[in-house]
């Protein structure tokens, strides 16, 4: 193994690192949502400082191995795939943020409805995320693939959800301050999942050199 | 899409004297007003192609060659090949700068003297001309006189270039043109190459990657006598076919 093997190394278990600080902060921040607990959500906001501390360090340490390594080929595709995938991951860590805060939010507020769907879509986009950071170290394509095919599941839900609570907010207004909260969260699981999707879009050009965004969808298998 | 053909290289094999197999069936095209790069490995056979292109390995006997390299409808390996006029249409520069031991003005007139050029006044604009598209005129129009050898390594360099097109090449060859220059003067040639193309197609062979990375619009990778892939530069740079050119260009070598 060389050095240049092994910084590359490096940067990719700071992106690991990075991710599962992003999918704690998004389970934490439903977590705070259903159980109404303003402590995990505060826990949530406090600890996107570490977040945003790797995103930064991810894009120094790439454009330091672009400066000083010349990387070619395989190396050039993995070392800018890391500095998007890690502008991803912020955006998602910020949108656990805003999560949180929202549940701050309804927490105040007497209980509109249990939440069915919203932890269903969390689990979803979760999944996804997990899943677009194993395709990335394993460079594995059918995962990346799969992972964009479950983006329309989160799509379907959210659109379920807006229309419930359209329905509670024609009902009653009274109930409008809430939903209008919670249909933000929707909205913001919703832009999660595709930060995971664009996540596996990077895989695939880091497997087949092919940038595949804003295409039609992928065809099944190669 | 690809551009009009200069030389179309079809199922080339090269022998150094006592049966040395250095090329193995080569096919390869390289376009009008590009620039070409041959990569690969000392050893690789880049340097043994890029002489076939104006038949340099006829200079020692044993040599021998198989296939065809077609070059304006001919193929430049058949017998009847004058060597000298596809010399003069297939310029080569070499690793290390080449004046001749005479002044700048006479290094650029020798060649056009022997295609019969006599007259001062033609002479005179035909140099200026060279010396413009070298882009060493500003530096070297008021001591055309002096001796080549005053000059720096990289203008020496630019003169051979200048040399070479005074006879108003179509090709022209470079072998690892700046492995003997530093960077500023290597930038020059980079840029030079760059402005060149438009008028000549130019095949560079060179161990400097990013060189090949930088001014090449092809590139060719070799590997013990064989092309072993051969593609736009920025996909060979990116995202290469072959696992051989992925270890190669990566530094994974062996």
């Amino acid at each position: 193994m060389t050095v240049f093997d092994d910084e590359l190394q490096q940067l990719k278990e700071k992106i690991l690192k990075m991710g599962s600080l992003v999918e704690d902060a998004l389970k934490n921040s439903i977590q705070a949502l259903v159980d109404r607990d303003n402590a995990v959500a505060k826990r949530v906001i406090d600890n996107d400082r570490v977040i945003n501390t790797l995103d930064v360090e991810i894009d120094e340490e790439s454009i330091r191995l672009i400066a000083l390594r010349q990387p070619k080929a395989g190396d050039l595709r993995f070392i800018t795939t890391a500095m998007k995938i890690t502008t991803d991951l912020e955006r998602m860590g910020d949108l656990a943020v805003n999560i949180a805060e929202r549940a701050i939010e309804l927490n105040e507020e007497p209980i509109l409805k249990p939440y069915i769907d919203i932890p269903r879509m969390r689990e979803i986009a979760q999944g996804m995320m997990r899943d677009a950071l194993d395709a990335f170290v394993r460079k594995d394509k059918r995962l990346a693939m799969d992972v964009i095919m479950r983006d329309d599941e989160v799509d379907d839900l959210k659109h379920e959800v807006l229309k419930e609570l359209a329905f509670f907010m024609a009902q009653d207004p009274s109930t409008v301050y809430r939903a209008m909260k919670i249909s933000f969260v929707a909205q913001y699981l919703e832009r999660l999942a595709d930060h995971a999707t664009n996540i596996a879009e990077m895989v695939i050009y880091l497997v087949e050199g092919k940038i595949i965004r804003h295409m039609a969808p992928p065809a099944e298998g190669d | 899409m690809p551009g009009k053909i200069e030389l179309e290289v079809k199922g080339l094999d090269f022998y150094y004297a006592g049966d040395i197999h250095a090329l193995k069936k080569i096919n390869l095209t390289v376009y009008k007003n590009t620039v070409t790069s041959l990569i690969g490995p000392s050893g690789c056979g880049k340097t043994t192609l890029l002489r076939c292109f104006n038949r340099m390995h006829d200079l020692y006997p044993g040599n021998r060659y198989q296939g065809e390299i077609i070059f304006q409808g001919n193929n430049i390996l058949s017998i009847g090949t004058d060597l000298i006029d596809l010399r003069s249409r297939v310029g080569m520069v070499f690793q290390k700068p080449t004046p001749f031991p005479m002044s700048i003005f006479d290094n650029i007139a020798y060649g056009l003297k022997l295609k019969g050029v006599r007259k001062r006044a033609d002479l005179s604009e035909r140099v200026e001309k060279a010396l413009l598209h070298s882009a060493l005129w500003d530096e070297v129009k008021d001591k055309l006189n002096a001796s080549a050898y005053a000059l720096s390594g990289g203008q020496q360099q630019r003169l051979v270039i200048a040399r070479a097109l005074a006879v108003n090449p179509e090709v022209l060859l470079f072998d690892e043109p700046t492995s003997a220059l530093d960077p500023i003067s290597t930038a020059k040639i980079e840029e030079l190459a760059a402005v060149l193309k438009k008028e000549v197609t130019i095949v560079i062979v060179t161990h400097n990657m990013q060189q090949a990375a930088r001014i090449s619009d092809w590139t060719g990778f070799l590997m013990l006598g064989e092309l072993i892939e051969f593609d736009k530069t920025d996909r060979i740079f990116t995202a290469p076919s072959e696992k051989l050119t992925e270890d190669y260009v990566t530094g994974r070598f062996g």
